[in-house]
């Protein structure tokens, strides 16, 4: 089975966030990049599919040389190969068309993405993928299994989960759930020693075009300070829930 | 030139999130001067659209669309809004409607823009506000193809009421094979969904066991609330993953968040910055969600909430 997980090169969870150039640009100044944690599900359930069922696993990002080091550790973790499609992410539509192509290029069988990445949230690069590899698609998929070229998989719904049955090829967004948050994998000395002599290799884009454009970013209001209420008096809370925030 | 609207329903029944994406179709349509046609899935009675702007229905009823399919689904949007020569396509932000958003923007050669939270600023160029960094920040998007596909948060834009009635016409897509098929359905049908409520409950370590949530459960029962967790509380496994709220659990878009027990890391705060009200109980004064609430209560989770339920519960007896 060929695998193709898609990363996305992500500010670190605890990141600050900060624009420059006048609210037009994500501020990258001292920000720790990682890989986007919903991939990292994905990756690690393809670990898992390398070692009990082998398969071939390929990780792929659309991004500059700066994402590299992203694409590294996912080698670290197992991954047997990168590609770096060579130009910037600047819609989803144009990062999902530039995967497609990897996609159809490749001939995968299974392409892993997270359901959505934490910094535009856009959660349509794994629809899109599908949508133009003419591929099954399952996404927030919280549990997969393969077998031969059938598929069954488990996704979150509002309220519950639906099991459903597909074949390959299939596009899934994953997300926590696709393995155990405990399961996920720190490349350890080896691995990443491992990595370097592994292939990553930098394809030019086929400059895809784009739909949409970020016209600038805005930060939400600053907060006002927090009413407290004393511990004795829970009727205060209750007064202020109902009428002046209206919630209850 | 028309706004077209998926209306989702469940049972028969429309959820109050096809409300909120009619109630802003009809904002885009007014901006726009056109008007505003749902498509509505195997709905019971589609009358009630019209309360929420809707000038016209296009009704299908068909038994292979009886469970959620995206393919199925997306394409038979595709079709309606092929058929009304609709410009903008509005979609709200369920599991299910997020699911199909990108199947349907492809088929229709639209921009789509996600978790949109108010009505367009311009609508030429079309300029719309989405959430990113998860609710970090705000960011405002062009979609610059001649269709576009919009994705409304949950809460965001909320239910506006309007004096039109709705027409309704049967439609009959065509409906693509589909390489998925659903095997089962496991939905907890007696409680409060985190993704649908207006109320969120929310507990972390400071609950000091799972033994202890009975508290939670009853203060959530009295609220009319769905109950959830923070993350080390789900990956101890007290509570289930499913009920994770944070950047890599489930985002939520309450009115009202009550975070009890929780300090407030910051990828917790980031899975609640779209809620309205926010309180928070805590016996730390110094804990971080203090910063993030509205309202809040330095004190101890065993003796505060026991007396919160006693009370809300009188207050709901006087209130019935």
């Amino acid at each position: 089975m060929k695998i193709l997980v898609c990363i996305s090169h992500v500010p670190d969870t605890t990141s600050k966030i900060n624009f420059a150039d006048n609210d037009t640009k994500f501020d990258t100044n001292g920000v720790q990049f990682v890989i986007n944690p919903n991939d990292e599900f994905g990756l690690t359930r393809a670990m898992w599919f390398k070692e009990k069922q082998g398969a071939n696993v390929t990780v792929v990002n659309v991004g500059g040389p700066e994402t590299e080091p992203t694409l590294r550790k996912a080698l670290a973790i197992g991954a047997d190969a990168a590609i770096r499609v060579n130009t910037d992410a600047k819609d989803g539509f144009q990062v999902a068309k530039e995967l497609a192509n990897i996609v159809n290029e490749g001939g995968y069988d299974l392409v892993i993405a997270g359901r959505e990445s934490i910094d535009y949230n856009g959660g349509m690069v794994p629809g899109m993928i599908a949508a133009l590899t003419n591929a099954n698609f399952v996404t927030n998929c919280i549990s997969l299994e393969v077998d031969g070229i059938n598929a069954t998989a488990m996704r979150e719904i509002d309220g519950g989960k639906e099991t459903v049955s597909t074949s390959l090829p299939l596009v899934i967004g994953g997300q926590k759930g696709l393995v155990e948050e405990s399961d996920l994998r720190i490349p350890n000395m080896r691995g990443i020693m491992m990595a370097r002599q592994k292939p990553l290799s930098v394809v030019e884009p086929t400059n895809a075009s784009t739909e949409t454009s970020t016209v600038k970013f805005e930060k939400p209001a600053p907060k006002g300070a927090v009413t407290l209420v004393d511990a004795d008096n829970v009727d205060e809370l209750i007064n202020l829930l109902h009428n002046e925030a209206k919630a209850i | 030139m028309s706004v077209l609207v998926y209306t989702e329903s469940e049972q028969g029944k429309f959820k109050k999130t096809a409300f909120e994406a009619a109630s802003y179709a009809k904002a885009v349509a007014n901006q726009m001067g056109t008007t505003v046609t749902a498509v509505a899935i195997n709905a019971n009675d589609t009358s009630e659209l019209g309360t929420y702007g809707v000038d016209k229905v296009l009704n299908i009823t068909n038994g292979d669309l009886k469970a959620f399919n995206a393919n199925a689904y997306a394409s038979s949007i595709e079709q309606a809004a092929k058929q009304e020569n609709a410009t903008v396509v509005i979609v709200s932000s369920s599991a299910d409607s997020k699911y199909l958003a990108p199947i349907l923007a492809i088929g229709l050669n639209a921009g789509f823009a996600s978790n949109v939270v108010e009505a367009p600023s311009n609508t030429s160029p079309f300029t719309v506000k989405r959430t990113a960094f998860t609710n970090k920040a705000f960011n405002m998007t062009t979609i610059d193809t001649a269709v576009k596909v919009v994705g409304v948060s949950k809460n965001a834009f909320g239910l506006v009421e309007s004096n039109g009635s709705a027409t309704t016409e049967e439609f009959s897509p065509s409906i693509p094979a589909s390489g998925v098929k659903v095997e089962s359905v496991d939905r907890a049908t007696d409680k409060v969904t985190i993704a649908d409520a207006e109320i969120v409950v929310s507990a972390g370590r400071g609950l000091k066991g799972p033994e202890n949530w009975g508290m939670i459960e009853e203060l959530a029962d009295v609220l009319g609330a769905a109950t959830a967790c923070s993350k080390p509380v789900s990956d101890l496994g007290w509570r289930p993953h499913s009920e994770h709220v944070g950047q890599t659990g489930k985002p939520v878009a309450s009115n009202l968040y009550i975070a009890i027990g929780i300090s407030g890391a910051i990828q917790h705060l980031a899975g609640i910055n779209a809620s309205k009200v926010k309180v928070v109980i805590n016996t730390d004064p110094e804990a971080p969600f203090f910063k993030a609430a509205d309202y809040g209560i330095v004190g101890d989770a065993f003796e505060v909430v026991p007396t919160l339920i006693e009370k809300l519960k009188a207050f709901k007896a006087q209130n019935a």
